[in-house]
């Protein structure tokens, strides 16, 4: 499929309604990664500027995502789009909203960072996730990818990711509740790590539903709540 | 008791996520078939091997730039092309599994089962009454307590009966477009055809008429099978259930409604509706 789709309109304006929100998707999308990333290594580095930012940065993340729900509704009522623009539209306005939730998770951990600020127990960093958040960003990353290029091929590789995310927190888990029987004293530390790691697995269950929107506006099926093989020959179908 | 039946709190769970589409398909009948269809005006081709069935009791739009011939095979289904010098037709249409094109067929008795509506309204210049009652008086019907039962039926059900009822006498031509776009399908109606061609009925209606419009294919279409032209996309995929796509000629695709205009199979069908280069 080329990307180039939403350009091909007889109306201009309606190409530059259609890229324009494509745009602040993407933006939104990168703002959001970075602050993944960022709120993360805030609570891995006990950097507390960084969580501060991540905080503050929250706001922007929910202003864009009223602001593109609006252009969306604007387009459908002035337009009445059909096909692939109401797909991409309808698809839209439900990414940003996972996109809006992942913005939340981030801001969960930089607050959880705060809140560490002159905790005793705070000797040895935690580096624990650092796995878990290179995946994480990785499938975010992908899911964005796709939705610029419209192109599912790469969704598959993405969502087998999720089971790797799944299977990482889990591990993290079954360590952590060794460390806590080992000595009650690493029991506050091993929660707020078990929450970070917690919010970083539904950051990757949300850059999942993404790909299942994407699949939805470049191939027309509904794809959420089906197998791994469904979804896998869906991709794989023409049209 | 199955799960699909199980009832929580009282509402019936399977009810919500039945599937009409599914039910409606198994009931599906043609009406109409459309076989290997071309159509010449003089040299030029105008229809490339049309196949379509259009089902009874469903409305079928045809869609399609100008000149692709939607109006045309439209206008094949009651022979009205027939009028149009110099146009050869071959292959077949079956109108309930006979040709219509049969060297047996009466024309004017094929035309009363299958009536036609027009872009502009042509009511006659007579009384609302006696535009309804046309139909029944060419076929020496002149009975005024049938005569009355049927212009009201007819003036009912194409919604303008409560419009019009304290004033049958007046002229027709008085009245708005969109009231004459109903008058004239009241007419159509009066002499219960089986099929109802509608070519562009909306185009030169107000939207508030356009709107009563579709809201009357609507309630048609439990007795008629309706077959609809439009340029307006959206009053296509409003009103009816199947859609055609028409394109220099040739049928492009045939299909469901919902599912053509989320989800075309065809390039062209996609670049079309969402207004593209084609």
């Amino acid at each position: 499929m080329d990307s180039n789709k939403i350009k091909q309109h007889i109306s201009r304006q309606f190409n530059d309604e259609m890229e324009d929100i494509r745009n602040k998707v993407l933006a939104m999308g990168g703002l959001v990664e970075q602050q993944v990333d960022l709120a993360t290594k805030a609570f891995m580095g006990y950097d507390m500027e960084s969580a501060e930012t991540v905080v503050q940065q929250d706001q922007l993340v929910n202003e864009l995502e009223k602001n593109i729900d609006h252009e969306c509704t604007e387009i459908m009522a002035k337009r009445q789009p059909t096909a692939f623009d109401l797909r991409m539209l309808i698809a839209t306005i439900k990414i940003i909203t996972d996109l809006e939730r992942i913005g939340d998770e981030a801001a969960r951990i930089a607050k959880m960072t705060m809140r560490l600020e002159g905790a005793d127990y705070y000797q040895d960093k935690y580096y624990e996730i650092e796995h878990l958040l290179e995946l994480v960003k990785d499938m975010l990353n992908g899911a964005l990818d796709a939705y610029a290029r419209t192109d599912v091929e790469d969704i598959v590789a993405i969502t087998a990711q999720d089971a790797k995310v799944d299977r990482e927190y889990t591990s993290i888990t079954r360590q952590l509740i060794t460390q806590m029987m080992e000595n009650p004293r690493n029991i506050t530390r091993a929660l707020d790590m078990l929450w970070t790691a917690r919010a970083l697995e539904r950051i990757g269950d949300h850059s999942c539903n993404v790909c299942e929107q994407v699949i939805y506006m470049v191939k027309g099926k509904d794809v959420r709540h089906v197998s791994r093989e469904e979804l896998e020959k869906t991709v794989n179908t023409e049209r | 008791m199955t799960t699909a039946q199980k009832r929580t709190h009282g509402i019936d769970i399977s009810a919500l996520n039945r599937d009409d589409k599914s039910q409606q398909a198994g009931s599906l009948e043609t009406c109409i078939k459309v076989e290997n269809l071309d159509l010449f005006y003089g040299d030029k081709q105008a229809l490339h091997g049309v196949n379509m069935e259009m089902p009874r009791k469903k409305v079928t739009a045809y869609i399609g730039p100008s000149g692709c011939g939607k109006s045309t095979l439209l206008r094949c289904i009651n022979r009205m092309n027939d009028l149009v010098d110099g146009v050869t037709i071959k292959g077949k249409i079956l109108l309930d599994n006979e040709d219509i094109y049969d060297k047996s067929v009466n024309v004017a008795a094929l035309r009363r089962r299958v009536g036609m509506v027009f872009q502009k309204p042509n009511p006659f210049p007579k009384t609302i009454y006696e535009n309804v009652a046309y139909g029944l008086r060419i076929q020496g019907i002149n009975d005024r307590r049938i005569l009355d039962e049927v212009v009201e039926k007819s003036l009912r059900g194409a919604a303008l009966w409560d419009e019009v009822k304290n004033r049958l006498n007046d002229n027709a031509l008085g009245m708005s477009g969109g009231q004459q776009q109903r008058l004239v399908i009241a007419r159509a109606i009066a002499i219960e055809p089986e099929v109802i061609l509608l070519d562009e009925p909306a185009s030169a209606l107000d939207p508030i008429s356009t709107l009563k419009i579709e809201e009357l294919i609507n309630e048609l279409k439990d007795k008629y099978t309706i077959v609809i032209v439009t340029h307006n996309m959206q009053q296509a995929a409003r009103v009816s259930d199947f859609t055609a796509f028409m394109y220099m000629g040739e049928l492009i695709e045939f299909g469901e409604t919902s599912e053509l205009f989320t989800n075309p199979a065809k390039k062209q069908t996609e670049d079309y509706i969402t207004g593209r280069y084609g």
